[in-house]
């Protein structure tokens, strides 16, 4: 098991909880009892069924037979644009919403960047009848307008975060500052396996269904539950996690993160963290960080507002660091690419973010008989703008 | 012999601490303002690493900092700013920030470095307790740097028995479940708390900071602890005051009286 958490919250080096004194209380209160309650089967009822008849779940496995015909090998896709809500991300916020009752909190709090996090945050915490602030970037405000306007039409209160560049990374500092004020009643639901242990694992926990399923559908659909590959994008890495989890001890099985390039590696708008970062420490815990040689954060760039992230999770940096799993990039102009060809070829417009994972496709070294998995995780409804303003279709 | 465990060893009662921005407003006022706040009559310095997301603080101390990485500020000007400060000035001197500028600089490296200019202790808000024992301590010690660890209201009594244990110089005792530079005056609650800390007869002197912004709010930290650590109110000093000099005096007798 060299690939799971350790006792004190680490993969391999990376992890932790480096915290101020005052999130202590909260990070060790669920550090105590995420496990017990979460493998409790009181939980796991309430949880999959919820996943089965709110969320939509199992979501398919589908068959690209145009795109498989094309790259000459047996592409599928796992289908999270279908969950409710437009992406993975409900996965975990059904999750933690359902811990967060356990442990008695009343109120929620969320960051997000694309709003997807947020989205699914806001529709919890409506289904759930609990109060909930999500934080967001006042630019990210601009740029996806429509899921800001989803968040209040679901009763949710959404705050501008005006500090930094404000996006993702400020609406995360503005999260956390949020919670050390409030450090009783509120829980924050962490969008991504980022943050400070337990929040990494337990999020990658709730993503798990997704290579749960897929191990399931495969084995129908080929009588083999192991994929040679596993493609998923990157940007915090939960729906890589997620899609990841059961395969991460089967090393015969290929897992491919796909980061976002941005305008490419060598420029300075790019968001890929493995190729351009270094050990650091943000947001509670150590990981791979793109920084400054003085420690600074480093904004990131990408056309993707879901992949506009600094860091990944430390499951994803020990990966990376063990080359247990290969991670890719792709640029915002490969990206939208592959989310038209995936368009034109099987009638599915993906989320820029998961176009990213589409776009890897020509640089893997396929043979006809492989089996590729492609985590679709999330649709393309909210990009429709960035999509026209594109153009190039 | 470390100059915190001195001022602390003297007995003395309203220490008053004053904590800003290392680079700001300007990039080379670091060394003025410790000369100042000598001059006005404080007891310990503790200048800010600035760092571009500083998650337990409030905008006040945000905003230096970012103005602060603006003007160009970084760890090794700092400590050159500090080799500057000791040609004059006595009193103890605090580093406080983010863990992260300081491991990319080097753990080891930095700790030799900090005390070769005259520190004579750190606070890393977000080292936590663990990763300090198992792998840093040993470059604190031998480099006679104190840690210095915070309390909340929230920390347990069996935590704050632990903290004073790893402790050496005094605890920080930070006054409400809050980022800095939230609150204006202390509620019973606050009172209350304040005393329970000081019943817990701790080895460790305590220091009490965040919403210390006036004389009041000052005395009334004091009552329950050795002194207070004033911060996001003298930034705000610094960021309007036309003069420096006569601005830092003014703040620092209108505390202390």
């Amino acid at each position: 098991m060299k690939y799971t958490i350790d006792k004190n919250g680490y993969y391999g080096k990376f992890g932790g909880a480096f915290i101020p004194e005052m999130l202590h209380p909260n990070v060790e209160e669920l550090r105590l009892n995420y496990l017990s309650i979460i493998e409790s089967a009181e939980f796991k009822k309430e949880f999959d069924q919820l996943l089965k008849n709110y969320v939509g779940r199992p979501t398919p496995l589908f068959l690209a037979e145009r795109l498989s015909e094309k790259y000459q090998a047996k592409i599928y896709l796992k289908r999270e644009d279908l969950c409710h809500t437009g992406a993975h991300k409900i996965n975990n916020t059904i999750g933690q919403i359902l811990l967060a009752k356990r442990l008695g909190k009343q109120k929620i709090i969320a960051e997000t960047g694309a709003g997807q996090h947020g989205v699914a945050t806001a529709t919890v915490c409506a289904l759930m009848g609990m109060e909930c602030i999500v934080y967001m970037g006042q630019l990210d405000m601009e740029r996806q307008r429509p899921n800001v306007e989803r968040m209040r039409i679901l009763g949710t209160k959404v705050v501008a975060a005006t500090s930094g560049n404000m996006t993702l990374k400020d609406a995360t500092n503005e999260a956390m500052r949020h919670w050390i004020n409030h450090p009783t009643d509120t829980h924050y639901i962490i969008g991504s396996v980022v943050g400070p242990h337990p929040y990494p694992d337990m999020v990658a926990h709730f993503q798990s269904v997704i290579s749960e399923e897929i191990k399931n559908q495969l084995t129908e659909a080929i009588g083999n539950p192991y994929p040679d590959y596993v493609v998923a994008c990157v940007g915090g890495g939960s729906n890589a996690a997620g899609a990841f989890y059961y395969f991460i001890e089967h090393e015969h099985v290929n897992l491919v993160g796909v980061e976002a390039a941005g305008k490419g590696i060598g420029t300075s708008e790019s968001a890929a963290t493995t190729a351009l970062g270094r050990i650091g420490i943000l947001h509670g815990s150590k990981s791979l960080l793109m920084q400054t040689d003085d420690g600074q954060v480093i904004e990131p760039y990408s056309i993707s507002a879901g992949l506009d992230y600094p860091g990944i999770g430390p499951m994803h940096a020990h990966l990376f660091d063990t080359q247990r799993a290969q991670f890719l990039n792709a640029t915002d102009d490969e990206a939208m690419n592959a989310g038209i060809e995936l368009s034109r070829t099987e009638g599915i417009i993906p989320a820029i973010e998961s176009a990213h994972a589409m776009a890897v496709l020509p640089k893997l070294d396929l043979n006809t008989d492989d089996v590729v998995v492609v985590n679709l995780s999330g649709r393309g409804d909210k990009d429709l703008e960035t999509y026209i303003k594109w153009g190039r279709y | 012999m470390n100059r915190i465990k001195e001022l602390f060893g003297q007995n003395k009662k309203n220490i008053l601490s004053v904590f800003y921005t290392a680079g700001f407003p300007n990039l080379n006022d670091t060394v003025s303002i410790a000369v100042d706040l000598e001059k006005a009559g404080v007891e310990m310095i503790e200048i800010g690493i600035p760092f571009s997301d500083p998650v337990a603080d409030g905008p006040v101390i945000q905003q230096s900092n970012k103005a602060a990485l603006d003007n160009g500020m970084n760890l090794k000007l700092l400590l050159s700013q500090v080799r500057e400060i000791r040609k004059t000035v006595k009193l103890p001197i605090i580093l406080m920030g983010y863990l992260n500028p300081v491991l990319q600089y080097g753990v080891e490296k930095f700790c030799n470095e900090a005390r070769e200019s005259g520190i004579d202790g750190l606070i890393l808000p977000d080292l936590p307790l663990r990763e300090y024992e198992t792998e840093y301590k040993s470059f604190f010690e031998a480099n006679n740097l104190l840690n210095v660890f915070l309390i909340s209201p929230t920390t347990s009594e069996q935590r704050i028995r632990t903290i004073d244990r790893l402790s050496d110089g005094f605890i920080y005792a930070v006054s409400a479940s809050s980022t800095t530079g939230t609150k204006n005056g202390f509620s019973l609650e606050q009172e209350q708390y304040f005393k329970k800390l000081c019943n817990l007869n701790l080895k460790n002197p305590l220091l009490i900071g965040f919403g210390i912004s006036n004389r009041e709010t000052f005395l009334k930290a004091c009552e329950h602890s050795t002194g207070a650590i004033v911060g996001s109110a003298f930034i705000t000093l610094l960021k309007e005051s036309h003069s420096l000099t006569s601005g830092i005096h003014d703040f620092v007798k209108s505390l202390k009286g």
